[in-house]
């Protein structure tokens, strides 16, 4: 008659199997490699990098090819990974001022120290499907200027300049910046923390907001200081050789957004700022994370808190996709358990609703 | 980093500092009971949702002499209970069972075995929502404060308009509790069918919310009582009809669709009792029918 | 062995194996209040930390904690002993405490100068690690609580007398309040801070 539902392991071990077939596809092609994707899909690399808090384009790479293109599953595969390795220590601060950069665009001056480099934009290409791309024709180099040897001034040192914008603000004496994939979470949180949720939130969530900023929900009349794109150096401080050596050179995209500020009993009228700062070449995000940094900094103006992006609460609980995708996934887990318990409740008060009915017809025909 | 070099794993997976910062959070979960530990949950190999709370918590107990049994909805054989089985049996080479006697951890989402814990046990729970007051009050920061000054009243308020609307509490599962007369407490989303179980239980009840970063404690012998009112005092489900298989009456029963008629069976939740009862000769009104089908 | 040398010798023979073991005996013991346990452990702290508290200091700390420890443990080896083989930091300020060793035959410090957590998160209070003489042959204290069926005996050597009574002045800022590990010899105790203490009636 009734057999219990069994096998369990033979079904997951089978479902393994046919997701393997599936991720290879047709075997008469070649398998896409490595190398290949880090060369030619770049982006999604930096944002598996940006979001798993991971810089490593291989590994990036390999989770994109593993998770089929799934960008949310390739995170998730990097940041599993991250998460077992030792820590060696903490690097300085890197120091996006002496970037070596590739792009910078300013949208508050027409002309600046180290001037507006295009850099290898999406934004002034016409959004014309490419049909030379379907065959692999040849691609010219791109040019390149002499090194101009002129620093890339930051906009923020410019305004600084003048006194017109905030400064970088100071943390408290002996303050270690704070980690949250090692610390537990806990309301209102220092904007260390703050910021660091943001560069590992989800890109989708953090434009919907700082757009929803920009169309009223907690406006902050935001100018693009900057945004710039290049390689900074990573350093160590080494106690024991009393200097800090060079880890290398990171990709990383930084955003300054200005915003207006009318002054307060405390600061002068003068222009604040939202920062951005995310691994790799991620303009989107970096742009979006400072329109949410700004507006997550509501209180520290005493500005009215009226709007979804202003709420820290709400914004960092529900920025990680990692967290968000488990749990909203994990309504397809059995959950029949519960179900009979409220299928018990609603028989019952179905029949309790049915019998007052039945009483209640006379009444109503009298 | 190449990526042939991909890292070997620790004993349980989890790192030996992440160990004792659970260790640590397990103990004063047990110190305080009820009161949820914030601990910095790790990113598991598997998702949020999906039993990561309940695995760091074993992972930080488990030990070579450990015997362990996982299960989901009552099952040993539901996939993801049969997940995380394997992932034990990878990661730490541990004996496993689907035998509630023989184990000495029990890790489990939704149910608690109906054969009673004993003093050697563990039962490990999977949390979604550690928070009892999540729903009325989504703010952490006000539901912290709330837990400070014992200020329960709001929970109180919802399942008397329960009452006042439906004519029950209409909360059937994840059913509040209070634990030694102080913190109220998710009892995971259990039925609340098994909220008795919970009170003065000789084993120790560890729950762990990986994604919310809560650990919680319900050491043996305490007592666990479910919110209720004079007037309308707390009971637990009934169901009308023995289970199908084994027979057994007073157990939690899932309900199967048989056919598109109408056709309905009832057998119980917890597999191991089922089959156990089974071993023993008991039979329910369909299991005989099978067995003489064979 | 100078005290240079003892810092770096003496941690478990199998940290990973060594500390699940010691952690699940305290584990028990603090879910069974007077229950005894037995952390026979490897490892060979600088005196007069005796090893059982030395391997409970190896199972529960690291650089994420910091360690309050008695004059006489200050001046020992053991302040080193614990940042080379756990990572932990020694801290005079008893309020910043995680954990606070006591050697056998220290004067038991007042428990309310101890970090007690707040209402909040009374997680955030200081366990206490005192090594006493002895389980038996003391004044009979009867303990109830969580993790007790009806209740236990035990009968502690090297507690001071008063300790009821600062126990249950401990009890009473519940949940706030510290918790207490019992070491004697390889043996050990743990008084969680639900759990009542009082003088057996005779």
């Amino acid at each position: 008659m009734y057999v219990a539902v069994k096998g369990g392991e033979a079904a997951i071990s089978n479902a393994h199997r046919l997701l393997a077939d599936r991720r290879r596809g047709d075997r008469s092609l070649p398998a896409i490699g490595i190398e290949q994707i880090v060369a030619q899909l770049g982006l999604a690399v930096d944002r598996v990098m940006a979001e798993a808090s991971l810089y490593d384009r291989s590994l990036a790479a390999l989770a994109v090819r593993q998770a089929r293109g799934d960008m949310i599953e390739a995170i998730f595969i990097l940041r599993a990974y991250r998460t077992t390795l030792p820590r060696f220590g903490y690097s300085k601060p890197v120091e996006t001022g002496d970037m070596r950069v590739e792009r910078r665009v300013s949208a508050t001056y027409k002309d600046l120290p180290g001037g507006q480099l295009l850099g290898p934009t999406f934004d002034y290409t016409h959004r014309l499907l490419d049909p030379s791309l379907l065959t692999d024709e040849a691609v010219e180099a791109p040019l390149e200027r002499e090194e101009a040897g002129e620093p890339v001034m930051r906009v923020s040192d410019i305004l600084a300049g003048e006194g017109l914008v905030e400064d970088d603000g100071s943390l408290p004496d002996g303050h270690v910046a704070g980690d949250l994939t090692r610390e537990p979470l806990e309301f209102p949180m220092a904007r260390d923390l703050r910021l660091q949720a943001l560069a590992r939130g989800d890109e989708g969530f953090l434009l919907a907001l700082g757009y929803s900023t920009q169309r009223g929900y907690a406006r902050t009349h935001p100018f693009v200081g900057e945004v710039r794109i290049g390689e900074v150096e990573v350093e160590l401080d080494m106690p024991e050789l009393g200097f800090s050596v060079s880890l290398g050179r990171i990709q990383v995209t930084e955003c300054q957004m200005i915003a207006q500020f009318k002054g307060s009993a405390k600061n002068p009228p003068q222009f604040t700022r939202g920062y951005g700062l995310v691994f790799g070449q991620s303009e989107r995000k970096a742009m979006a994370m400072s329109l949410v940094d700004r507006a997550l900094r509501a209180e520290e103006f005493g500005e009215d808190i009226v709007a979804p992006a202003q709420d820290e609460e709400f914004v960092i609980s529900h920025s990680d996709n990692v967290q968000a995708t488990g749990f909203v996934e994990h309504l397809k887990l059995p959950h029949y358990v519960d179900f009979q318990a409220e299928l018990d409740l609603v028989r019952r008060m179905r029949r309790e609703y049915e019998a007052a009915q039945n009483i209640d017809l006379p009444e109503a025909a009298e | 980093m190449s990526t042939a070099d991909l890292a070997t794993y620790n004993f349980a997976y989890l790192d030996e500092q992440t160990k004792r910062m659970i260790r640590r959070a397990i103990l004063k979960a047990i110190a305080i009971p009820g009161y949820q530990v914030p601990f910095a949950s790790r990113e598991m190999p598997m998702p949020y949702g999906w039993g990561t709370g309940g695995v760091q918590v074993t992972a930080a107990i488990l030990g070579p002499k450990d015997v362990l049994k996982v299960i989901d909805q009552g099952a040993d054989d539901t996939t993801n209970a049969v997940s995380i089985r394997a992932f034990f049996q990878k990661v730490a080479d541990v004996a496993v069972t689907t035998k509630t006697r023989e184990a000495t951890i029990i890790q489990t989402r939704h149910r608690i075995p109906e054969e009673k814990l004993t003093a050697g046990q563990t039962l490990v729970y999977q949390v979604p929502i550690p928070e009892p007051l999540r729903f009325l009050e989504p703010r952490e920061t006000e539901t912290r404060k709330m837990h400070a000054l014992e200020e329960y009243g709001l929970m109180h308020v919802k399942l008397y308009e329960d009452i006042a609307r439906n004519g029950h509490i209409a909360t059937t599962y994840a059913y509040p509790v209070k634990v030694e007369g102080r913190y109220v407490m998710d009892p995971s989303p259990t039925p609340k069918f098994d909220n008795p179980k919970m009170h003065m239980s000789e084993a120790l009840q560890l729950f762990g919310a990986g994604r919310e970063k809560r650990i919680y404690a319900v050491p043996p012998f305490t007592e666990v009582v479910s919110l209720d009112f004079e007037d309308h005092p707390f009971e637990i489900q009934t169901f009308d009809r023995p289970c199908a298989l084994c027979g057994a009456e007073n157990v939690y029963l899932d309900e199967v669709v048989l056919d598109d008629k109408g056709g309905r069976m009832f057998v119980c939740s917890d597999t191991d009792h089922c089959e156990e009862r089974c071993a023993g000769g008991h039979r329910g009104s369909l299991a005989y029918d099978k067995e003489a089908a064979e | 062995m100078t005290t240079d040398t003892l810092a770096f010798a003496g941690g478990f023979d199998q940290p990973v194996f060594e500390a699940q073991a010691a952690f699940r005996t305290l584990m028990d013991c603090m879910a069974r209040p007077g229950t005894i346990g037995r952390i026979d452990a490897t490892v060979v702290p600088p005196a007069p930390l005796n090893a059982t508290a030395g391997a409970i200091a190896l199972t529960l700390c690291d650089h994420d904690t910091t360690v309050w420890l008695t004059p006489a443990l200050s001046r020992s080896a053991l302040p080193g002993w614990l940042a080379f083989n756990a990572g932990a930091t020694v801290t005079d300020e008893r309020q910043n405490a995680r954990f606070a060793f006591v050697e056998k035959g220290a004067m038991l410090p007042n428990l309310s100068l101890f970090a007690q957590g707040t209402q909040e998160y009374p997680d955030r209070s200081t366990t206490l690690v005192v090594e006493i003489d002895a389980f038996e042959g003391g004044r009979p204290l009867v303990l109830k609580g969580p993790g007790i069926r009806t209740e236990a005996e035990i009968a502690p050597v090297g507690l001071p007398d008063m300790f009821p009574h600062f126990w249950s002045e401990n009890r009473q800022n519940f949940p706030r309040g510290v918790d207490l590990i019992l070491v004697a010899g390889a043996r050990i105790l743990c008084l969680p801070r639900t759990t009542i203490v009082s003088v057996k009636e005779a």
